[in-house]
């Protein structure tokens, strides 16, 4: 079992930021006419006074109660290759036209079958409990991972604070919609805005968080900024980013990649071995961990529920995973 | 030297450069946070693009009325080979790790890599007939009907190109217009030959081999 309690090191301490910033410095060289690190950040900041308050702010952070000893992906890697079709289809592109994305002010509405209804200002969001790091693998569809140490707090702690009722059974995460900032929003790739949905028990889960930062700071915009959920059992597009609303049902929504291709995107997309994309096998993965170019050839193979078995296997127990894909 | 000459001694070098970039990136470690996808998609780009540039030079030449046109064809559709060739290396070492097993599950499963397969495959055959000998060997008619499993070649790249995109079909749909143009061009000479003269379609072949 490679769940392990977290190691005695904040995220904060382990991040390789030196190497991240003197790369971006160095790429930004022709614009910021060698003036160096400094100002070059002194120049995004002018260009986007917004950016300065979130990506990168740092936040104080406890020891979460799941962790992996597994090598992370570097800071670089989980900020330049995203998959957030909102903002561009490449895998590079979100990280440059998120840029000026404004995560303030910003507020996320719990409403649907809850007792009290009621809409969040994002810094209250950041103070409901304390913000814990969590280092959990990431397994994209597409078939390649990463290792990434999220910051957040249970998503429980969050719906409890409206008492969703009896008879709700589900849970509905709405994205941002937003064309202006999103470009992405203005191609018909998906039906916007980008729904995400989980059984009530799956978003009460322990190891399903809601989502602020990574590497000790905040959410950098291309990753979700300023809130997103994070649940690593199951493939990364079900980890909702940039939400807004949050919806209590008794009926299972139709999440946006189910929509648009029923027979490739399940409603529950746990991680599956054993279960094929109908275009490519699930049964192997790349895992980006900066270890370079010919470490990565060799792949990893998939564990059911991303290696989270342990944890979560019971909440489908006796269900026909193959039929609920 | 000719002008054909100097030409083809600066588009020689040229065709190499995706491949100088890509080396350059890599030994730099500027391939982004997935290498070997980035390796994957780039010399499949190449090989598209490279097959539709070959595909190009017969309308040009003819709607241009520059017949030495015809002297490059060889040059950029073997190119296009070459860039096909490293793509399906790319597959077979650095994504399948020479896993026999794997790939041969791959082959029969997935469609959009049986396809890919197909697509490489039919063009062995061009690269293999592509010297002045072979023509004379195999006769300029028989020639020609085999090189027109270009056509079969390049659809099913364009297909296999659409079905490996996980929704954002813009570029494989893009290429495949440039195709269906080029492909209606000849289609229409096919049709109404008298529009076009009394230009035999066998014509090219000794150029093609003349250099």
């Amino acid at each position: 079992m490679l769940i392990k309690k977290p190691a005695g090191i904040a995220s904060s301490e382990i991040t390789p930021k030196h190497a991240y910033l003197s790369r971006r410095a160095f790429m930004a060289g022709a614009a910021a006419a060698g003036a160096g690190l400094l100002a070059g950040r002194k120049l995004l900041e002018m260009a986007s006074p917004a950016a300065r308050v979130q990506a990168g702010m740092k936040l104080s952070t406890v020891k979460g109660p799941f962790g992996t000893d597994e090598k992370l992906t570097p800071y670089k890697d989980v900020t330049t290759y995203n998959n957030f079709y909102e903002f561009s289809t490449d895998k590079d592109g979100p990280a440059e036209m998120a840029k000026n994305f404004r995560t303030r002010p910003w507020q996320v509405k719990l409403e649907g079958l809850v007792r009290k209804p009621r809409t969040f200002d994002i810094d209250d969001i950041l103070k409901l409990a304390p913000l814990e790091d969590r280092v959990y693998r990431h397994r994209c569809v597409e078939g390649w991972s990463m290792v990434i140490p999220w910051v957040g707090y249970p998503l429980s702690t969050l719906l409890k604070q409206v008492n969703p009722l009896g008879k709700a059974k589900y849970v509905e995460f709405t994205t941002l919609l937003d064309p202006e900032q999103m470009p992405g929003q203005r191609t018909r790739i998906l039906d916007w805005p980008y729904i995400e949905g989980l059984r009530l028990d799956e978003a009460m889960h322990p190891l399903a968080i809601l989502c602020v930062g990574l590497y000790g700071e905040a959410l950098p915009n291309q990753d979700g900024a300023p809130v997103r959920i994070v649940v690593p059992w199951k493939y990364g597009f079900k980890s909702a980013k940039s939400i807004v609303k949050i919806r209590l049902l008794e009926q299972q929504p139709i999440n946006t990649w189910n929509q648009a291709a029923p027979d490739e995107y399940g409603f529950y997309s746990n991680v599956n071995p054993g279960v094929d994309h109908p275009r490519w096998s699930q049964k192997t993965e790349r895992r980006i961990d900066g270890s370079g170019f010919f470490a990565s050839i060799k792949k990893l193979p998939t564990r059911p529920f991303n290696g989270y078995g342990d944890q979560v296997a019971q909440l489908y127990a006796g269900m026909d995973l193959r039929k609920y894909f | 030297m000719t002008r054909v000459g100097w030409l083809k001694l600066a588009i020689f070098p040229a065709c190499l450069l995706p491949l100088a970039n890509l080396t350059w990136k890599a030994a730099t470690a500027n391939l982004g946070a997935n290498p070997i996808e980035a390796i994957t998609h780039s010399t499949g780009d190449w090989t598209l693009r490279l097959l539709l540039v070959t595909l190009a030079i017969t309308p040009l030449r003819r709607l241009t009325g520059q017949p030495w046109l015809i002297a490059f064809r060889r040059m950029i559709g073997l190119f296009a080979f070459f860039y096909g060739c490293l793509h399906f290396l790319t597959y077979i070492w650095l994504d399948q790790a020479f896993n026999v097993h794997s790939m041969a599950k791959d082959v029969y499963k997935r469609p959009f890599i049986t396809l890919g397969l197909t697509a490489f495959v039919l063009l062995v055959p061009l690269a293999v007939t592509s010297t002045r000998k072979m023509i004379q060997r195999l006769g300029g008619r028989r020639w020609q009907w085999l090189h027109r499993l270009i056509y079969v070649s390049a659809i099913a790249a364009i297909v296999h190109f659409t079905w490996a995109m996980k929704k954002d079909h813009h570029r494989p749909i893009e290429y495949g217009i440039v195709l269906g143009v080029l492909l209606a061009y000849r289609v229409v000479l096919w049709v109404l030959p008298e529009v076009t003269g009394k230009q035999r379609r066998a014509a090219p072949v000794a150029n093609a081999a003349g250099d």
